[in-house]
C-alpha cells in the first residue's frame, strides 16, 4: 500500500505523546512523588526538624535554610487506602444506577427496535435530545423537583402523604445518575437489537419455544455485546462523576471523583495525593471493564458450544 | 391490555426523561424568584440574561473553542486517520488503542492529567490550554468516523488517478477526500458537540480569563442560583430542538431523491 501517507499521521502522533502519553506519565509520577525539605547539606528534614528550623527563622527576616526537592515515596499511594471506603461507596452506588439503567432501558430498547423505521429514528431522536442539553442543567432542575417544597412533595402533598426528604440522599445521586447516563445504556441496547430479525425470534417460536424461553434463549444471549457497551458506558462515567453529587447529595455524600476535585481545585490543594487517587481510580476502572469483557467473551463461548 | 401496558411503560420513561426539562421551561417564565411558587407569567429573566455580559462572553468563549478546536480536531484528525490506515497491523493497532485512552478513561483523570500537563509546562491557564484540551479529546472521535471510509473506499481508484497522470495531493483532493468527506463531516459536528457540551475537561483546564458556558452554569448552581439559568436553558432546548428538526428534516429529504436516482442507475 501506499507507505508515504504513513507519514500524514506524523503530527498527530507527536500530539498523542505530548497530549495523551507524557499527562498519563505524569499522573504516575505525581502518584509516587512527593516535594520534600532537605536542608543547607542535603540532608533530608523530617517534620520535626523542618518545623524547628521554621521556627527559629520565625522571628528574622531571613530565608529559611531549606529546599524542597521532589522525592520517591510510596506514602500517596498507601494513603489512598484511608479513602477505599469513598471508593467503594461509588462503586456502589454506581452499581446501583447502573442496574436500574439496564432494568429501564433494557425493555424499552427491545420495544424501540420492533417499531415501524420512522418511529424507530423519532424516538431514537427522543431519547438523544436530553443529552444535547447541558448535563449540569438537566441535574439542577432535578433541585427543584426534590426539593423539600420541591414539586414532587407538592404532588405528595395532594394526596396527603409527605414531605419526604429526597433531595441531599444518597438515593438522589442514583436518580442524577439515572437520570444523565440512562440514554448511554439504551442506545447501544437498541443499536444490537434491530439487528436481531423478527424471523430468528419467529422461528424459536415455531420450534415450540414460549415467550420467557424466547427472551432468555435467544434475545439475551444476541443482545450480550449491547449489554456489555451499555454497561461500561453507564458504570465508567457515574463511578467517576462528582457534579452529581455536588449537586443532588449535598455535599454530604462524597464520592471519588469529588475527592480527587478537592486535591486538585478544592480546599485540600495536594496534587500528589490526587495523582494517587486518580491512578486508583484507573486501575479500579481497567478491571471492571476487564470483567464486562468476560461478559461478552462468555457470548463468543456458548456460541462455540451451539457449534 | 399488553399493548397499552407497553405504551404506557414508554410513556413513563420518557416522562422521567423530560420532567426536569419542563420544570426549567416552565419556570423559565415564572415571575417568582422561588423555584417552586407560581407568581405569574413574564418574559423578565429572557430580557435580564440578554444583558448578562458574563453569560454572554462565556457563549461567545464556547463557540470559539468549540470551533477552533473542532477545525484543527479535523485537520489532525483527518490525517492521522489516512496515516493510520496505511499502516502496518501491528502498528496500526498499538496507535489506535492509544488513540481511545482519552475516550476510554474517566472524564475526570483525563482532565486532571491535562492540568498537571499545563502546570508542568507553567502554562497560563486561559484560551489555549481550554483549546489544546478540547483537541485532545475530539481528534479520537474524527479518526473513529474517517477510518471506516477509508476501509470502505475503493483502493484502485487511487492508482487508477496516478496512473491517469495526478499527483499525490490531486489524487487526495481529487479521489480520496471526496471519497471519506462524509465521515470528515460527521467527525466534526461530533467534535462540535462534545466540545460544547463539556463540563468535566473544562474544569480542569480554564483560566478565569476564559469561562465556557458550562463553567459560568456550574458557579451560577453553586450560589444562589437566578432564574436566568432557566430562561438560558429554555433557550438551549428550543435551539437544540430546531437543529436536530432541521438535520432530520433534510436528512428525510436527501435520501429521497438518492433512492429515485439509484432507480435511474439501475
Amino acid at each position: 500500500m501506499n507507505r508515504k501517507s504513513r507519514w500524514a499521521a506524523g503530527p498527530y502522533i507527536l500530539w498523542m505523546i505530548i497530549f495523551v502519553i507524557v499527562p498519563l506519565v505524569l499522573i504516575g509520577v505525581f502518584a509516587f512523588t512527593t516535594d520534600a525539605p532537605f536542608d543547607e547539606n542535603s540532608k533530608r528534614l523530617t517534620q520535626e526538624e523542618l518545623a524547628a528550623i521554621e521556627e527559629e527563622y520565625a522571628e528574622t527576616d531571613e530565608e529559611l535554610p531549606v529546599t524542597y526537592k521532589t522525592v520517591f515515596t510510596w506514602d500517596n499511594i498507601l494513603s489512598v487506602s484511608q479513602y477505599l471506603p469513598v471508593l467503594f461507596n461509588s462503586a456502589w452506588l454506581a452499581l446501583i444506577a447502573t442496574a436500574i439503567c439496564l432494568i429501564i432501558g433494557y425493555p424499552l430498547a427491545y420495544f424501540m427496535s420492533r417499531f415501524r423505521a420512522s418511529s424507530q429514528r423519532l424516538v431514537q431522536m427522543l431519547i438523544m435530545l436530553p443529552m444535547w442539553m447541558n448535563f449540569l442543567l438537566r441535574t439542577y432542575a432535578w433541585m427543584t423537583l426534590l426539593e423539600k417544597n420541591g414539586w414532587i412533595n407538592r404532588i405528595f402533598g395532594l394526596i396527603g402523604v409527605g414531605p419526604f426528604e429526597m433531595i441531599n440522599t444518597q438515593g438522589a445521586v442514583v436518580l442524577g445518575m439515572v437520570y444523565n447516563y440512562l440514554p448511554f445504556m439504551i442506545l447501544p441496547l437498541y443499536s444490537v437489537m434491530t439487528k436481531i430479525e423478527n424471523h430468528t425470534i419467529e422461528a424459536a417460536q415455531d420450534l415450540g419455544a414460549g415467550s420467557i424461553r424466547v427472551f432468555t434463549k435467544v434475545v439475551i444471549p444476541l443482545s450480550m455485546p449491547g449489554i456489555a457497551s451499555g454497561i461500561t458506558m453507564v458504570f465508567v462515567p457515574a463511578v467517576s462523576t462528582f457534579i452529581i453529587s455536588r449537586m443532588l447529595g449535598g455535599g454530604t455524600n462524597m464520592l471519588i471523583g469529588d475527592l480527587i476535585d478537592l486535591q486538585f481545585l478544592g480546599n485540600a490543594y495536594n496534587p500528589n495525593l490526587g495523582a494517587a487517587i486518580s491512578l486508583v481510580l484507573m486501575v479500579f476502572i481497567l478491571l471492571c471493564m476487564s470483567i464486562t469483557n468476560q461478559l461478552d467473551n462468555g457470548d463468543e463461548e456458548m456460541e462455540g458450544k451451539m457449534l | 391490555m399488553k399493548k397499552f401496558a407497553k405504551n404506557f411503560y414508554i410513556f413513563l420513561v420518557f416522562l422521567f426523561l423530560y420532567a426536569p426539562i419542563g420544570v426549567l421551561i416552565v419556570n423559565s417564565f415564572n415571575a417568582s424568584k422561588s423555584r417552586s411558587v407560581w407568581g405569574g407569567f413574564t418574559f423578565d429573566w429572557y430580557s435580564k440574561l440578554l444583558h448578562d455580559e458574563t453569560i454572554l462572553k462565556s457563549l461567545v468563549t464556547t463557540l470559539v473553542v468549540a470551533l477552533v478546536a473542532s477545525v484543527i480536531s479535523t485537520l489532525l484528525g483527518t490525517a492521522a486517520a489516512i496515516g493510520i490506515f496505511n499502516m502496518k497491523k501491528n502498528m496500526r493497532s498499538l496507535i489506535l488503542n492509544i488513540s481511545y485512552l482519552p475516550i476510554i478513561n474517566p472524564e475526570i483523570v483525563t482532565g486532571v492529567s491535562l492540568m498537571l500537563l499545563f502546570v508542568s509546562f507553567k502554562m497560563d491557564f486561559g484560551y489555549i490550554t481550554l483549546i489544546l484540551a478540547h483537541i485532545s479529546f475530539c481528534v479520537p472521535y474524527v479518526i473513529l468516523n474517517v477510518l471506516p471510509k477509508l476501509r470502505q473506499m475503493d483502493k484502485h481508484l487511487i492508482e487508477a488517478a496516478l496512473d491517469l497522470g495526478c499527483n499525490r495531493w490531486q489524487a487526495f483532493t481529487k479521489v480520496t477526500l471526496p471519497e471519506i468527506m462524509p465521515g470528515v463531516i460527521t467527525g466534526f459536528l461530533m467534535s462540535v458537540t462534545y466540545s460544547v457540551d463539556d463540563f468535566v475537561i473544562s474544569y480542569f483546564t480554564h483560566g478565569s480569563k476564559a469561562q465556557t458556558l458550562s463553567i459560568t452554569i456550574y458557579s451560577m448552581t453553586r450560589r444562589k442560583v437566578s432564574p436566568k439559568v432557566n430562561a438560558l436553558s429554555t433557550l438551549i432546548f428550543v435551539a437544540v430542538l430546531t437543529i436536530l428538526i432541521i438535520v432530520n428534516v433534510a436528512d428525510a429529504k436527501r435520501n429521497s431523491p438518492k433512492k429515485y436516482k439509484k432507480g435511474v442507475k439501475a
